[in-house]
C-alpha cells in the first residue's frame, strides 16, 4: 500500500457518491472544453492563412449593402482573378422553413466556387433563365425538390414591386460538394441576381458581400489590406476578411459570445464548486474518528491536510481529464461531421486552462475541509465531541 | 523490572468548557516500569482514559510533568509529539478504529508509512505482526469481513508492527464476549512477557483487570489505591 493508495481507497469509499460527483465534474469540463474551444475561436484575431477567397462586405456591418459598382476596381486589385457576389435573401419556404437563399451572379458564382458540382447545362439554365434558382442536393433532397419544379419562396426582407413577398422560381439544377466536407455544405440556395434585382422593391445594383478569389493564398493579408485601403474615407468603406472569419462574423451578430460563454462556464463551474465541495465537505464529516486515528498514529497535522487535499485534487483530476478528453473527441467529430464549418479543436490552449482549473477547483474543494481536518484535536475527535 | 517508563509527576489536567473549568487530574504521582503490563480503573469520569492520553501523547498535562522513556513528552510541540507517537506508542482502542476501506495488511501497514522502510521491507513487517497476533490467514479481508475479535487483533498488530516500547490500550475488550475477550487479553499478556512491551490498560472490567502484572485505581483524578 502507498499514500496514493489509500488517497484512492478513500476516495471510493462510497462508490456511487463519488460516481455521481465524478460524473458532475466530467459533465462540466466537457462543457468547459468545447465553450472554451468555441471561445477561443472568437477571440482569435484573423488568420489569413491558406485563404484562396476573400469577403469583402460594408465595414459598418454586412446589413448595409455596397455598390455593384465596386467590381471593376477589385478585379484590378492585382492578385484578385474573379469577383463575384452574393445578396441575401431571406428565403422563407412554405411555412417557416428558414433558407439559406442568396442572390448571384450565376456566372461569377461558378467561376469563384468551383467546389459546387453540378452538370455544366444545368449551370447555363441558371445563367440563361431570368427567373432561375439552383439548390444544394441537401435542401433538394429534404424538401422533395426536383429540376423543373417551381418553387415558391417567400422573403422575410424583400418585396416585389407589386408589393407582394412571395417569389416564384424555377428549379434549374441542384449542385452538390466536390468532395465529403463540401457535400455536407450543399445546404445553400442560389438565385438569379438580375430578376432579383430588377423586381426587390427595396435598393438597386448592390449587394451584402463580394468574394474576391485569389491568384496566391499568400497575398491574403496584403490584398484585404489593399482592398479596405482603396475605400477608405469613401461613402461604402470596407472590411475584407477571409470566408472563415466572415463565417464567425454571422454568429457574432447574436451579441459577445465571449462574454455568453464566460458566463455559462461560472455558472458551471459555481454549481460544480457546490457539488463537490459538499461532497468533500460531507465525506471529511463522516471521518472524523478516522482522520484523529491518522494523527493518533503519527501522521502531523499537514499530513492529515495533504491527505483530504490530495482527495479533491484526485476528485478533480479524475474527472477534469476524462472531461478534457471526451471533449477533444466530441470536438474533432463535430468538426468532422460538419465538415469543418464548426473547428471545435479542443487544442493545447484550451487544455492548459483546463488544467490551471483543475488545480484551482482542487483547493477551492478541498481547503476548508482539509483545514478542518488539520484543526482536529485528537482526543476530542475520538470522544466524538 | 526497575527503570522507569513512565514518569508521572505533578500531572494535572483542566479541561474548560465555556466558562467552566473542570480540573480531571489532581497532580497525579507515580511510576510505570519498564515491561510492567497495568490494568487503570476506576469509575467513570474518574480520569482514567484523560490519564492514557497523557501517557499516549495525544493530549498534554496542564501542569506537571511526564516522561516516557526517558523523553519529557510534555515539552514536545503537535508536529514533534506527533513523530514520537509513531516512533514509541502503539494504540489499541474499544472499537478498534481500523480504516474501513484498507485490507487487514493495508491497516497494519498505515504506520510504517511514516517510516523510511521499503515496500518489500514494510509487507515483512506487516506479515510478521499479523502472524503474532495468529491473524496471517485474514491479511486481505477488510474489516466488515472480520469478527470483533480479529478485528481487535489486526489492530493489535497495527500497534506492535513499528515496534514500539509502549502499548496503550484504551477499553480493549469492551465491545467482545468473554471468550474472544480473554484470548485478546491473553494475547496482550504474551505481548507483555514475551516481547516486554510495557502496557497500559484502561479497564471497567476486573476480570480483564486480573491479566494484568498490577492495577491502579482513580476516583475522582486520584490515585486511590495500586494492587499487585
Amino acid at each position: 500500500m502507498t499514500k496514493t493508495g489509500f488517497v484512492i481507497a478513500n476516495l471510493f469509499r462510497k462508490k456511487t457518491r463519488t460516481s455521481l460527483t465524478l460524473l458532475s465534474v466530467i459533465m462540466a469540463f466537457l462543457l468547459f472544453g468545447l465553450l472554451q474551444s468555441v471561445n477561443h475561436i472568437f477571440d482569435a484575431g484573423p488568420n489569413f492563412l491558406g485563404a484562396t477567397r476573400l469577403m469583402t462586405q460594408a465595414r459598418v456591418s454586412f446589413t448595409s449593402p455596397l455598390p455593384i459598382s465596386m467590381v471593376p476596381k477589385l478585379e484590378a486589385v492585382p492578385g484578385v482573378t474573379r469577383v463575384a457576389w452574393s445578396q441575401w435573401f431571406g428565403g422563407i419556404w412554405q411555412e417557416n422553413q428558414q433558407l439559406f437563399a442568396f442572390a448571384v451572379d450565376p456566372k461569377r458564382h461558378h467561376d469563384v466556387y468551383p467546389e459546387w458540382v453540378m452538370p455544366e447545362d444545368q449551370w447555363q439554365a441558371f445563367a440563361g433563365t431570368r427567373t432561375a434558382m439552383i439548390a444544394g442536393k441537401l435542401v433538394a433532397d429534404k424538401y422533395g425538390w426536383k429540376v423543373g419544379q417551381k418553387i415558391p419562396i417567400s422573403s422575410n426582407i424583400f418585396p416585389q414591386k407589386n408589393g407582394s413577398k412571395a417569389w416564384a422560381f424555377d428549379l434549374v439544377g441542384i449542385f452538390d460538394g466536390r468532395d465529403e466536407d463540401w457535400k455536407k455544405r450543399a445546404l445553400n440556395v442560389y438565385i438569379n441576381y438580375d430578376y432579383f434585382n430588377e423586381e426587390n422593391q427595396f435598393g438597386k445594383d448592390r449587394t451584402n458581400f463580394f468574394i474576391l478569389k485569389l491568384a496566391d493564398s499568400k497575398q491574403a493579408q496584403q490584398i484585404a489590406q489593399q482592398v479596405d485601403a482603396m475605400f477608405e474615407n469613401s461613402p461604402d468603406e470596407t472590411k475584407t476578411q477571409t470566408e472563415k472569419d466572415f463565417n464567425l462574423s454571422f454568429v457574432k451578430q447574436i451579441g459577445d459570445i465571449g462574454l455568453i460563454v464566460r458566463w455559462i462556464l461560472f455558472a458551471v463551474f459555481f454549481t460544480l464548486l457546490l457539488v463537490v465541495g459538499n461532497t468533500m465537505a460531507q465525506s471529511v464529516r463522516e471521518r472524523i474518528p478516522e482522520l484523529a486515528v491518522l494523527k493518533t498514529l503519527g501522521f502531523s497535522d499537514a499530513s492529515v491536510l495533504g491527505f483530504v487535499l490530495a482527495e479533491a485534487a484526485a476528485m478533480c483530476a479524475i474527472g477534469g481529464l476524462i472531461g478534457l478528453g471526451i471533449a477533444t473527441l466530441f470536438g474533432a467529430l463535430i468538426e468532422k461531421g460538419s465538415g469543418g464549418q464548426f473547428q471545435l479543436n479542443v487544442g493545447g490552449y484550451v487544455w492548459a486552462i483546463g488544467l490551471a482549473t483543475i488545480v484551482f477547483m482542487s483547493i477551492a474543494v478541498g481547503l476548508l475541509p482539509a483545514l478542518r481536518a488539520r484543526r482536529l484535536k485528537i482526543v476530542d475527535a475520538l470522544a466524538g465531541r | 523490572m526497575s527503570e522507569s517508563m513512565v514518569q508521572i509527576r505533578n500531572v494535572t489536567k483542566v479541561y474548560e468548557r465555556g466558562k467552566q473549568k473542570i480540573e480531571v487530574l489532581h497532580g497525579l504521582t507515580f511510576d510505570i516500569p519498564k515491561g510492567d503490563f497495568v490494568a487503570l480503573m476506576g469509575p467513570s469520569g474518574s480520569g482514567k482514559t484523560t490519564l492514557l492520553n497523557l501517557i499516549g501523547g495525544l493530549d498534554q498535562p496542564s501542569s506537571g510533568e511526564i516522561s516516557v522513556g526517558g523523553n519529557r513528552i510534555d515539552r514536545l510541540k503537535s508536529g514533534e509529539l506527533a513523530k514520537w507517537r509513531a516512533n514509541n506508542v502503539g494504540f489499541v482502542f474499544q472499537f478498534y478504529n481500523l480504516m474501513p476501506v484498507l485490507t487487514a495488511e493495508g491497516n497494519v501497514e498505515l504506520p510504517l508509512l511514516l517510516t523510511k522502510l521499503s515496500a518489500a521491507q514494510r509487507r515483512k513487517n506487516v506479515a510478521v505482526a499479523l502472524n503474532v497476533v495468529g491473524l496471517s490467514d485474514r491479511a486481505k479481508h477488510k474489516p466488515k469481513e472480520l469478527s470483533g475479535g480479529q478485528e481487535q487483533r489486526v489492530a493489535i498488530a497495527r500497534a506492535l508492527v513499528s515496534d514500539p516500547q509502549i502499548l496503550v490500550c484504551d477499553e480493549p475488550t469492551g465491545d467482545l464476549d468473554r471468550k474472544t475477550a480473554d484470548e485478546i487479553l491473553g494475547l496482550l499478556q504474551v505481548l507483555n512477557r514475551e516481547h516486554g512491551k510495557t502496557i497500559v490498560m484502561v479497564t471497567h472490567d476486573p476480570k480483564a483487570a486480573e491479566f494484568a502484572r498490577r492495577t491502579l485505581h482513580l476516583e475522582k483524578g486520584t490515585l486511590v489505591e495500586q494492587a499487585a
